[in-house]
């Protein structure tokens, strides 16, 4: 792929853990490998996915891409800029948005918006325009604007958090399970929208997610990844394809998963 | 240019989300300013009854003056410090940190746009307490040096700036003690500086450590001139050391948080919240 939007060569994650009943004043570590030499490339405009049960290393991934972590070896590039080196070049072009919508809690929705339009020097005119577009896109109530955040469904906080992350116009968008704990009618809005964005913007789409009907309906590509190694990497139709072609059932990208790795993708694993 | 102005508004946004935490957390803004206001007049009121404690004659108005100094010069400095240490602790308490440690501007801005806050902040504040507290006690500042004492109160403001991010890099080490270790650096600066005596009164080891704490000058330095008028001429040695010592301490500050800041990101400390 020339000119990749996303590049991981060979990138490698280890955590060092403390162990015992009391850990504060333990002093035995065991290290957990979060992520085990994974490459990847994603294309421009692409929505690629990783799929993977909790603990598989797909918030490590983004963590690391995100800037947020440093990769013990291996290189991660975004549009050919080393994220380690050229970490303000490529905090510029990326933004994340994660399960946890974290924000300032007594804040209002635009209050929190303002702040993250100021934080990437955003001018504030365009930014207030575009951030009540983004709300009324995501169907959130033109009244919950200026509430606190406290005060919001989880639905609600996390639409304020995908507006969040689609404010700066990232070029590079690290969406990290968004609609996990959303009703299916707050999910198919964010799902909307992401497909709304990609169409009309000119941005790529890393997409980490552990629901599969997610994963099939929004990805080009999609990586399916467990305890922190890619064990498959196609598209949809690719991956049930080499279901099919071993056992002969019409797949589902659970029964890939499951065949791929052995264990179901709900089963709890190692906490990363 | 558009960098500049970029950084510029990086700079505002910590300046705005501080007033909006001040306008969201009024409550605790009544309770802080009480608590700040009764320990004033407590520790003023010691002054105001020396003689019946010592069973002398003395100075009263003197003792007074020399007590409110110290505690409206240390609510200031004291109010620069945490302010700074505390913009990683905020974020920590309300989960925002690796937002934040996201976002394209860097850790100068974060910190200049903190510290235009922390300076706008203590100075309301402190006039606050000093109107409230001027009902309680008739002060005679008539041969006081203010312009000095102003001069002085900004050139220590820079060092506490730099003690601030040195402070500041503990809540990044340490997710759920760090915020509590600052409270610990301030109580010892508060114990060594000459807040409420003469640093004389420590023992010489403590008046060794003293002596690197730009408090313990700012606070000299400003009773010079609310009490006697030492004149702004012979404060110049001072300020100029102690803006000198605040840059120092400033780029250090930097330099320590900048690696610390490295640590985190390697070892997955940005993650957790206290």
């Amino acid at each position: 792929m020339s000119n990749p939007a996303l590049e991981l060569v060979q990138v490698r994650k280890v955590f060092s853990k403390k162990e015992g009943s009391n850990k504060r004043f333990s002093r035995s570590k065991r290290e957990v490998v979060a992520l085990d030499g994974v490459s990847l490339s994603v294309g421009r405009r692409e929505i690629f996915g990783v799929l993977g049960p909790n603990g598989s290393g797909k918030s490590t991934l983004i963590r690391l891409v995100s800037t947020l972590l440093l990769p013990d070896s291996g290189m991660i590039r975004v549009f050919g800029h080393d994220v380690v080196r050229e970490e303000a070049t490529v905090k510029r072009m990326i933004n994340r948005v994660s399960v946890d919508a974290a924000f300032f809690k007594k804040f209002s929705p635009l209050e929190n918006l303002s702040y993250a339009a100021r934080l990437y020097g955003l001018p504030m005119r365009e930014a207030r325009a575009w951030m009540r577009e983004i709300l009324l896109r995501l169907g959130l109530p033109e009244e919950a604007f200026t509430q606190p955040m406290e005060q919001l469904s989880r639905g609600m906080q996390q639409k304020v958090a995908v507006a969040r992350g689609f404010l700066t116009s990232p070029t590079l968008l690290l969406l990290d399970e968004p609609t996990t704990g959303l009703d299916p009618h707050s999910k198919r809005d964010v799902q909307a929208f992401v497909r709304e964005i990609r169409a009309e913007h000119d941005a790529t789409i890393l997409l980490t997610t552990h629901d599969m009907e997610e994963a099939d309906r929004l990805c080009d590509r999609i990586a399916i990844i467990d305890k922190g190694k890619i064990i498959a990497l196609d598209t949809p139709v690719g991956l049930k394809g080499m279901v099919e072609r071993r056992n002969g059932r019409s797949p589902t990208l659970e029964s890939v998963f499951l065949e791929l790795t052995g264990h179901p993708l709900d089963e709890k694993e190692v906490v990363e | 240019m558009n960098g500049f102005i970029r950084e510029l508004r990086g700079a505002y946004a910590f300046v705005e989300r501080n007033i909006n935490l001040i306008r969201r957390y009024w409550g605790w803004e009544i309770v802080w300013l009480i608590y700040s206001l009764v320990n004033s007049l407590a520790v003023t009121y010691i002054g105001a009854g020396m003689e019946r404690i010592s069973g002398e004659s003395l100075d009263t108005q003197y003792i007074i003056t020399y007590l409110l100094v110290g505690t409206l010069i240390w609510s200031y400095l004291s109010v620069i410090f945490y302010s700074i240490s505390e913009m990683i602790a905020w974020e920590r308490w309300e989960g925002t940190i690796e937002y934040t440690f996201m976002a394209p501007v860097s850790r100068l801005t974060h910190l200049v746009g903190t510290t235009l806050f922390a300076i706008g902040y203590g100075i309301i504040r402190t006039l606050v307490i000093l109107l409230i507290v001027a009902a309680f006690f008739h002060l005679d500042l008539s041969g006081a040096n203010i312009g000095g004492a102003l001069l002085l109160l900004l050139a220590g403001s820079v060092s506490f700036v730099g003690l601030g991010i040195l402070a500041a890099v503990l809540p990044l080490l340490y997710p759920e003690r760090g915020a509590q270790m600052t409270n610990a650096a301030a109580a010892i600066l508060l114990l060594i500086s000459g807040v409420y005596y003469p640093v004389a009164t420590l023992p010489d080891w403590l008046q060794a450590i003293a002596s690197v704490s730009p408090a313990t000058y700012v606070i000299e330095g400003m009773r010079g001139c609310l009490l006697r008028g030492v004149p702004t001429g012979s404060l110049l040695p001072t300020v100029f050391t102690l803006i000198g010592a605040g840059i120092g301490v400033t780029a250090i500050g930097l330099v320590i948080f900048r690696k610390v800041e490295r640590y985190a990101k390697r070892t997955g400390r940005l993650k957790r919240s206290g």
